[in-house]
């Protein structure tokens, strides 16, 4: 663990105490069972917000607390832990990030404070194909007077079937594959000729389909400069996979601990199968394995806190290694816990569910481990 | 400027003056180039003796030892600048020693006062060199089961018995040796001992191994007598200082890392071999294999640093200092399998014409690193440490 301000340590014990309290994995589970389509409570995420986390990186002159990513991590890491679905990665980090790093004032002032007090919920809609690829942005936005119009659609975006204003990369220019031409545009959850299709995916969390049909946008709408959206866009995706890599790695050392007791406990041949050779080394391999990924996910935040250089570099390096760890660890959870691990009443199957989905959000582990080979000239 | 700039701007002026010009251009081809000092140290570049030297005078060759006991009195903090600031002429190590890496650690925490003075000065100048005697035939991974037996005669010790994998002991000057002083008991039955290699009665055979080198060695012991003021702690006590000391082993073992290869990077020794397609490497399939290990690699570092900051802020260390051994261990084996696969038929070379010297060193390299899941405890025995002391999982019953 990396060494904290008394403040980050004070937000990661609230966050550890309330994931305990009000958001333990049952309260998932009822969730899904009782077929939310939202995919996140908003009971929750109201209590969330009141307790500041939407408004975490958000500056105090705009209703946050002006913390930062390392701060946001801490308390991503600990929902992870017991999978808790909530927008804060939709809303708290990537659209607050695309704001940050490239709203005015006038965009700023008017999204941010209401993230922070809950009244608004955003999403960033990138892909549009079944892989991550944010070159290959093809959605087309023509001129329309001094507005656009976007034409084309998104896929699998996160939380945007309930996101009050998207975040919408574009292409202004060039062809499908070509960095430069993407532009970002802010539009609203309801415009017209918009079409939302939320999904159910396998971790019953909030995604849809979008489709665009002469969806009219303002200039004053443009997040950044025209044309040169990739940059932001980047920028942006990097937060978000370090903060998709802290949650991973709550919800790695969750299911790690769980199985843990399980070896404690479970008996076979008149001992505790904790005893077994075989599962100690795997056990063993697991922890060094998360350590690994600690060290990764941490390393990515405090970058982005600093505005170090390497800041892709790192957040591939935490995504892909807390993307790796998490179906590793998902899976032995499930295998050694045997046949109960395999039944819907047992945890496992929610943990490696949601590991499935978060590994490949933002782009997969092999996804990054290219992009690290290529940020690094080979 | 605070003291830590003020010590690496006095460090930097330091290094300028005296580390010496000719060193930096020398070749290290094999261990025979590295400075491991002792009585019977063969100084290939008289300036590698005057680096040792210069080094030892300041008490750098051990930097954070108390400056009583000829260390450099250094603070963690200031190690650290005086490594970067090594790093940064690509400085050769002033001196390579199990007394400084292993040993001298152990001294400072249970010899006595008078086995520290005799003993860390003679460490910190190089003057004697160090060999490790742990394992025997009979006595690998259950290291507890060793018999070389040390009979108390009184006035000192008589020592019977083989050592194995002793790194060295054909060049060292004196011993770090487990010996069994009690057989009723196991663990508790344990003493660490120092004594000289010249004593009467003690041999050393060197193994050789499958890289072609033979770092390691038999070593027999037949009627050794050894002073009772060289036993170290208690009597009986030394399978503590034993575990302590390969807690050091495999620290340093994790942490400078496994050597060879020359420095330079897999992905450039790729490139060169294997050659390159619109700015990647031209093999799709190795050069997926490689980056998922310069990332494994760049995680282990990140881990490392991490442990280091922790240890800085006061806290315990934490568990993961555990692991490193076990990680570098499978980092440097797939380092080198990558790097003679991605070296092609130049890879394979053993000696003579037809290949460059970091060819066959890469070669003799990948050999060699079959060894780092094997010495300093097998890489099942440091899962098995992580698994119980870490993890709180029982022994099987």
């Amino acid at each position: 663990m990396a060494n904290l301000t008394e403040e980050q340590t004070m937000l990661r014990d609230s966050a550890k105490s309330w994931v305990a309290e009000k958001s333990p994995v049952a309260a998932f589970r009822k969730m899904r069972d009782a077929g939310n389509t939202d995919g996140f409570d908003r009971a929750v995420w109201r209590d969330m917000c009141e307790m500041g986390w939407a408004g975490i990186l958000i500056p105090e002159a705009l209703g946050g607390s002006g913390l930062d990513y390392l701060t946001l991590g801490l308390v991503l890491e600990e929902t992870g832990r017991t999978l808790t679905a909530s927008p804060l990665i939709s809303t708290a980090l990537l659209a607050t990030s695309a704001l940050l790093l490239a709203g005015n004032d006038t965009q700023k002032s008017e999204w941010l404070p209401k993230f922070a007090n809950g009244e608004a919920l955003g999403a960033l809609a990138v892909d549009e194909a079944a892989h991550h690829s944010p070159e290959r942005v093809a959605l087309k936005a023509a001129r329309d007077g001094s507005g656009w119009k976007l034409s084309g659609k998104k896929a699998f975006v996160l939380d945007g079937g309930t996101a009050d204003v998207l975040i919408v990369a574009a292409r202004t220019a060039g062809k499908q594959g070509d960095a430069d031409g993407i532009t970002l545009f802010l539009v609203s959850g309801t415009a017209k000729g918009l079409k939302r299709t939320k999904l159910r995916s396998v971790d019953s969390r909030g995604v849809a389909n979008l489709e665009f049909d002469s969806v009219a946008v303002g200039a004053e709408d443009v997040l950044g400069a025209v044309d040169h959206g990739f940059s932001t866009l980047e920028a942006v995706l990097d937060r978000g996979r370090a903060g998709q890599a802290a949650e991973m790695l709550g919800q790695s050392v969750q299911s790690f601990e769980m199985t843990l007791d399980y070896l404690k406990t479970r008996t076979q041949f008149g001992q505790v199968i904790g005893t077994f050779q075989a599962l100690q080394h795997r056990a063993a391999k697991m922890f060094t394995d998360l350590e690994l990924a600690r060290s990764c996910v941490e390393a990515a935040l405090i970058a982005i806190d600093r505005g170090a250089n390497d800041v892709p570099q790192l957040c591939s390096l935490a995504k892909a290694r807390a993307g790796d760890v998490c179906h590793l660890v998902s899976n032995e959870m499930v295998q050694m816990h045997g046949g109960i691990g395999m039944t819907d009443a047992h945890d496992s199957g929610l943990y490696m569910k949601r590991a499935r989905v978060a590994e490949a959000t933002f782009g997969g582990s092999s996804f990054h481990r290219d992009r690290y080979a290529r940020l690094m000239g080979y | 400027m605070s003291d830590l700039e003020t010590f690496r701007a006095e460090t930097r002026k330091w290094l300028e003056e005296n580390y010496p010009k000719n060193l930096a251009q020398a070749d290290i081809d094999d261990d025979d180039d590295s400075i491991w000092g002792g009585r019977r140290a063969v100084y290939k570049n008289k300036d590698a003796r005057l680096w040792l030297d210069r080094m030892a005078a300041k008490g750098w060759t051990a930097p954070t030892w108390p400056k009583e006991y000829g260390g450099g009195g250094l603070s963690s903090a200031e190690a650290r600048v005086l490594q970067q600031e090594l790093g940064r002429i690509k400085a050769r190590p002033a001196l390579m020693s199990f007394g400084i890496w292993m040993l001298g650690p152990v001294l400072l925490e249970y010899a006595s006062e008078e086995q520290k003075r005799e003993y860390l000065p003679k460490i910190v100048r190089g003057e004697i060199r160090w060999c490790q005697g742990y394992s025997e035939p009979g006595a690998g991974s259950d290291l507890a089961s060793l018999r070389t037996r040390a009979e108390d005669k009184g006035d000192h010790f008589l020592i019977n018995g083989q050592k194995i994998w002793t790194s060295y002991a054909n060049r060292a000057d004196w011993i770090f040796c487990l010996v069994r002083t009690d057989t009723s008991k196991k663990h508790e039955g344990i003493s660490f001992m120092l004594f000289d290699m010249a004593t009467p009665g003690v041999e050393a055979r060197p193994i050789k191994l499958i890289s072609g080198s033979s770092p390691f060695c038999e070593t027999f012991f037949t009627d050794v007598k050894v002073p009772k003021s060289q036993l170290v702690g208690k009597l009986n006590g030394g399978w503590e200082i034993a575990k302590r000391l390969l807690q050091y082993e495999r620290q340093n073992i994790s942490s400078g890392g496994f050597g060879g290869g020359g420095g330079v990077e897999l992905e450039e020794i790729a490139k060169a071999y294997v050659g390159e397609e619109d700015g990647r490497l031209a093999d799709a399939d190795l050069r997926a294999r490689i980056a998922a290990h310069r990332m494994e690699a760049k995680a282990f570092s990140l881990t490392v640093r991490r442990i280091e900051e922790e240890a800085k802020a006061g806290k315990t260390v934490g568990p993961a200092v555990s692991i490193i051994k076990y990680a570098a261990a499978k980092l440097n084996q797939d380092r080198f399998e990558l790097m003679v696969e991605a070296m092609g038929s130049q890879g394979l070379g053993w000696d003579g014409e037809g290949f460059a010297p970091a060819e066959i060193a890469a070669t003799r390299g990948w050999l060699r690193s079959k060894g780092n899941s094997i010495e300093g405890g097998t890489s099942e025995v440091n899962l098995n440490v992580v698994a119980k002391r870490v993890l709180g999982l029982l022994d099987h019953q």
